[in-house]
C-alpha cells in the first residue's frame, strides 16, 4: 500500500518537531533573515490554539466558506467530527480517510482523492471558523439551538465607504483556510473537506492564493503584495507574546466562554486595479503608502523596521509621511492602539473580460474583538487613505475561530455545541 | 486626429475671455484686427475673416441654428486656444482669445459633439520665442483657462438640470444629466483637489460614509431612474447647487503646476478605467459614454496645453499620443447615438473590451509624460 505516511517517514514526519522548535527558536535572534527553504514537514494539529493562525504564514492559501444545508444539528455535529479527523491526518502527511486514496476495496471510490500522494505534509494547516449566519440566519431564526452562544463581538460589520461587496462571495456559515506551502496540498485538503461535507454543507465560495503578503513571525522577511510594497511589517507576530495575549487571543471574560484561546478572523477580497497602479509616478506610490518601495523604511528614516516619525516635516512645510498615507491611517498610534494579526495572500483569478487582470489580495487578520481593531482601523483607511482609488473591497466575511483541538477526544464546534 | 501642418506652436499663448452678449458689434470688412464675426448654425459655420493680425482675437459667435452649438480655436494636435461653451440657439457670445502668429482652426461644434465645422485661420505677425520655463508657465495658463470655459457651462447646466427637477420635469431632468456631468467630468481632477465637495456633488451609494447623506449627481440619479420619483427631491437638488457654486469658486481660483497637469492627464484616464467601463460610475442611467467621452476631452486638454513642451522634449511621445487619441476617438466614435451616446449596457461585451484597450494603450504613454514635464 502506498500511502503519503509510508513515503514521508524518512522526511516529513521526522522532522516535524526539529522544525517547529527551530522556527521558535530562532525567533529575535536575526532581525533580518534570509529567506529560508519552504518548510515542507507537518505542524502539530492538536493544541492550545488552532494553528494557521500565529504558525509562521505559509507560502499558499485555499480558502473555503461553506453554507450549512442541513437543519439537523446532530449531522452538523457528526460531520465537524470527521472534519476534524480528516484534518488531523492531512495536516500530518496522510490521506483524508482511514484507508487512503489507494488502500480501498477496488470496487469503492477511494477515501482520499489522491492528489497529494508522495508530497509532503508541506506545512498544511486547517483552521475552522464559524458565521454570524451559523447563530441565527437572517430572518432571526435560531437554526441550531446555539442563538444565545452568539459572540458579541461576532457583531455584523459596518457598512465602509467604498464597500463593493458581491453577496454571493461574502459571508457564509464556516470558513476553512488551508495553508501550506504547497497549493496542491492546500487545495486537496479542501477538496476533501468539501467531499465529506456533501448534503450537511454546499461550498458558497472559495479563494486562492499564492503568496503570503504578510510575516507572521521575525524568523520571515517581509514579503510584498501586487502593488510591490511590502505588506505586513507592522504585523503582530508570534514572538510579541504580551501582545498576542491582549490583542489576539479572546477570553472567557469577554462574554462567550466557549471562544477562550480563540480569535476573531476578518477576510476581504480586495481587488487592485493594478493596471493604473503601475502608471502611477515611483514618488506618489510611495507617498500613498508611506513607505519608500525598495527597502520599505517608513518616508523620513531609513530602514523597513525604523518606527515612522510621524511628526516629521519634509523641506516644504508638509509632512514626511502625509496625513493619508496607508501607514498612518493604519498605524496603531492613530487607532487607539489597535493591531492585527494579518495573514493574507496575493491572488490573480484571471481576467475581468476587459483586458485586465482580476488580481488583488486576500485580506485576512486575526483579532481578539473586531469591534476594537478590524472596525475602527478599516473605518479610518475606508474614510481617508488615496489607496482606495486603486483597490476595490468586493468580498467580506468574519468569522469566529474557536480554540484548538485538544486530543483524540476533541473536535472543532465542541465547545460550541456541547 | 486631424493632422495640421507642423507649425511654431512654440509661441502660443493663451489668455481669453468668453462673454455674453446680446449686442455684438458687427465685423468690419477689410479691418484685419476688428472682431470677426461667427455665423453658425445646425450644418455651417461661417468666420467672417479666414487672417488676422497677432495679438488679442475678439470673436462673436451667434447661433443661428435650432441646437446649442460651441466654438473653438485650435492650435496644432487640437490644443484648444480658446472656446465658448453652450451658445444656445438665438444667442451671441463672445471670446477673446490672444493668439500669436501660426496656422489655426476654427471649429462650430452645433449639439455640442464630434470634431466640429472646421476652418482654417491664420495670424499674421511676429511673435517672440519662449523660453521652456515659460512655455510651462504658459501651459498651465492655457489650462486655467480651459478649467474657466468648462466651470462657466458647468453652473448654467447645472442650473438648469436642478431647474428641471425641482419644477417635476423628469424627461427634462433626465436629458440634462449627461449635459452638465460632461463640464463636471472634463475637469474632474481639479474638483478632487477640495476634498469634501467631490464626494457631495459626485459621491456615489457606496462611497458615503456613514452618517453622511448621499447627495449630488448620482442621488438624483437614483430618484430619476430607479426610483422613478423626484418629488422630493427639492433639497437635494438645492444642495448640489449649493455645492457646485462652490467648487466653481475654488477651481477659478486654483493654480495648478504643469504636473498636476500631466497627472489630471492621467487621473482621467484611470477613472474611465476604473469606472465607466465597467458600468460603476452612472449606474441608474447607464450614460457612462457621455462620462467616458468628458474624460478623454479633458485628459487631451491637459495633454495638449503641455503640448509644446512636450513636442520640444519628447517628439516620439506626442506622435504616440496623437495615435492613441486618435485610436480612442475611433472606437469611441462607433457609439454615438444622436447628438449624445449609447447608453452602457447596450454596449457588447467585446465592445466593451475594445474601448478599455485602447484606454489603456492612451493611458500608458500618457504616464510618461510627467516625467518629461519634471525634466
Amino acid at each position: 500500500m502506498v500511502s503519503r505516511r509510508a513515503a514521508l517517514t524518512a522526511t516529513g514526519i521526522g522532522l516535524v518537531g526539529v522544525a517547529a522548535t527551530a522556527a521558535v527558536s530562532a525567533a529575535t535572534a536575526d532581525p533580518e533573515p534570509a529567506a529560508a527553504p519552504a518548510f515542507d514537514g507537518a505542524v502539530p494539529f492538536f493544541g492550545e490554539h488552532q494553528a494557521g493562525i500565529v504558525t509562521p504564514a505559509q507560502d499558499r492559501l485555499h480558502f473555503a466558506a461553506f453554507d450549512v444545508i442541513t437543519k439537523d444539528r446532530a449531522k452538523l455535529v457528526e460531520m465537524l467530527r470527521e472534519w476534524t479527523a480528516a484534518a488531523a491526518r492531512m495536516t500530518q502527511g496522510r490521506d483524508a480517510g482511514t484507508l487512503g486514496a489507494v488502500g480501498g476495496q477496488p470496487e469503492a471510490p477511494p477515501d482520499d482523492t489522491g492528489e497529494a500522494l508522495g508530497l509532503p505534509p508541506s506545512g498544511l494547516t486547517l483552521t475552522i471558523g464559524f458565521g454570524r449566519s451559523l447563530f441565527r440566519d437572517a430572518a432571526g431564526v435560531d437554526r441550531f439551538g446555539i442563538a444565545d452562544r452568539l459572540p458579541a463581538a461576532l457583531e455584523a460589520l459596518p457598512h465602509f465607504p467604498g464597500d463593493a461587496l458581491r453577496p454571493e462571495i461574502s459571508d457564509g456559515d464556516l470558513c476553512v483556510q488551508a495553508c501550506a506551502n504547497d497549493p496542491q496540498v492546500a487545495v486537496h485538503a479542501i477538496r476533501n473537506l468539501a467531499r465529506i461535507g456533501f448534503g450537511v454543507v454546499s461550498i458558497r465560495y472559495s479563494q486562492l492564493g499564492f503568496g503570503r503578503t504578510s510575516s507572521t513571525s521575525r524568523t520571515q522577511t517581509t514579503p510584498r503584495n501586487l502593488m510591490g510594497f511590502k505588506d505586513g511589517t507592522r504585523n503582530m507576530k508570534l514572538e510579541d507574546a504580551e501582545l498576542l495575549r491582549e490583542q489576539l487571543w479572546a477570553r472567557a471574560e469577554d462574554g462567550a466562554a466557549w471562544m477562550a484561546g480563540g480569535s476573531y478572523l476578518v477576510t476581504r477580497r480586495i481587488r487592485m486595479t493594478v493596471e493604473t497602479w503601475d502608471r502611477t509616478s515611483l514618488t506618489e506610490q510611495e507617498a500613498i503608502f508611506g513607505r519608500d518601495k525598495g527597502e520599505g523604511a517608513p518616508l523620513g528614516k531609513a530602514k523597513e523596521f525604523d518606527e515612522p516619525d510621524f511628526d516629521a516635516k519634509g523641506a516644504d512645510g508638509q509632512p514626511m509621511i502625509a496625513k493619508e498615507a496607508h501607514i498612518r491611517l493604519a498605524h496603531p498610534d492613530f487607532n487607539n492602539g489597535a493591531h492585527l494579526l494579518r495573514r493574507g495572500y496575493n491572488f490573480v483569478d484571471g481576467t475581468d473580460g476587459l483586458g485586465r487582470l482580476d488580481a488583488g489580495l486576500f485580506f485576512m487578520a486575526y483579532q481578539r474583538d473586531p469591534r476594537k481593531q478590524f472596525v475602527p482601523v478599516q473605518r479610518s483607511l475606508a474614510r481617508a487613505d488615496v489607496l482606495n482609488e486603486y483597490i476595490r473591497h468586493v468580498s467580506s466575511g468574519l468569522w469566529a475561530c474557536p480554540a484548538g483541538v485538544t486530543g483524540d477526544g476533541d473536535h472543532w464546534g465542541r465547545a460550541l455545541f456541547s | 486626429m486631424r493632422k495640421l501642418p507642423a507649425l511654431t506652436a512654440a509661441a502660443v499663448l493663451g489668455l481669453s475671455l468668453s462673454a455674453c452678449t446680446s449686442d455684438p458689434e458687427p465685423a468690419a470688412p477689410g479691418d484685419a484686427t476688428g472682431p470677426i464675426a461667427v455665423k453658425a448654425t445646425d450644418a455651417t459655420c461661417e468666420v467672417g475673416r479666414a487672417e488676422t493680425a497677432a495679438g488679442t482675437v475678439t470673436f462673436t459667435v451667434s447661433n443661428g441654428g435650432a441646437k446649442v452649438t460651441e466654438f473653438y480655436v485650435y492650435a496644432a494636435g487640437d490644443r484648444v486656444m480658446g472656446e465658448v461653451e453652450n451658445i444656445a440657439p438665438g444667442l451671441t457670445r463672445e471670446l477673446k482669445v490672444e493668439l500669436t502668429a501660426g496656422t489655426y482652426e476654427t471649429a462650430c461644434k452645433p449639439g455640442m459633439i464630434g470634431k466640429g465645422i472646421r476652418n482654417g485661420f491664420k495670424v499674421t505677425g511676429s511673435a517672440a520665442p519662449l523660453t521652456a520655463d515659460a512655455k510651462l508657465a504658459e501651459a498651465t495658463a492655457n489650462y486655467q483657462r480651459y478649467v474657466r470655459s468648462q466651470t462657466a457651462a458647468l453652473l448654467p447646466k447645472t442650473e438648469e438640470f436642478v431647474a428641471a427637477v425641482k419644477a417635476g420635469d423628469a424627461e427634462k431632468a433626465k436629458a440634462l444629466f449627461p449635459v452638465a456631468r460632461t463640464y463636471w467630468e472634463r475637469i474632474e481632477p481639479v474638483a478632487e483637489i477640495f476634498g469634501d465637495l467631490d464626494p457631495k456633488i459626485d459621491g456615489r451609494a457606496e462611497v458615503i460614509e456613514e452618517g453622511m447623506p448621499f447627495t449630488g449627481f448620482h442621488r438624483l440619479e437614483q430618484d430619476l431612474w430607479e426610483k422613478k420619483d423626484i418629488s422630493k427631491s427639492g433639497p437635494i437638488a438645492d444642495q448640489l447647487l449649493v455645492d457646485v457654486k462652490e467648487i466653481v469658486a475654488k477651481a477659478n481660483a486654483e493654480q495648478l503646476s504643469p504636473l498636476q497637469l500631466a497627472n489630471g492627464a492621467k487621473e482621467l484616464l484611470d477613472e474611465v478605467a476604473s469606472g465607466k467601463i465597467t458600468g460603476e460610475e452612472d449606474r441608474y442611467s447607464h450614460t457612462d459614454l457621455w462620462d467616458f467621452a468628458a474624460n478623454v476631452e479633458g485628459s487631451k486638454a491637459a495633454v495638449q496645453a503641455l503640448r509644446p513642451t512636450l513636442e520640444e522634449r519628447a517628439p516620439e511621445l506626442v506622435t504616440a499620443l496623437d495615435a492613441a487619441f486618435a485610436a480612442v476617438d475611433t472606437a469611441l466614435g462607433k457609439h454615438r447615438a444622436g447628438d449624445g451616446w449609447k447608453l452602457h449596457n447596450q454596449l457588447t461585451q467585446a465592445e466593451l473590451k475594445e474601448l478599455s484597450d485602447v484606454i489603456n494603450a492612451l493611458a500608458e504613454p500618457i504616464s510618461k509624460v510627467a516625467a518629461v514635464v519634471a525634466k
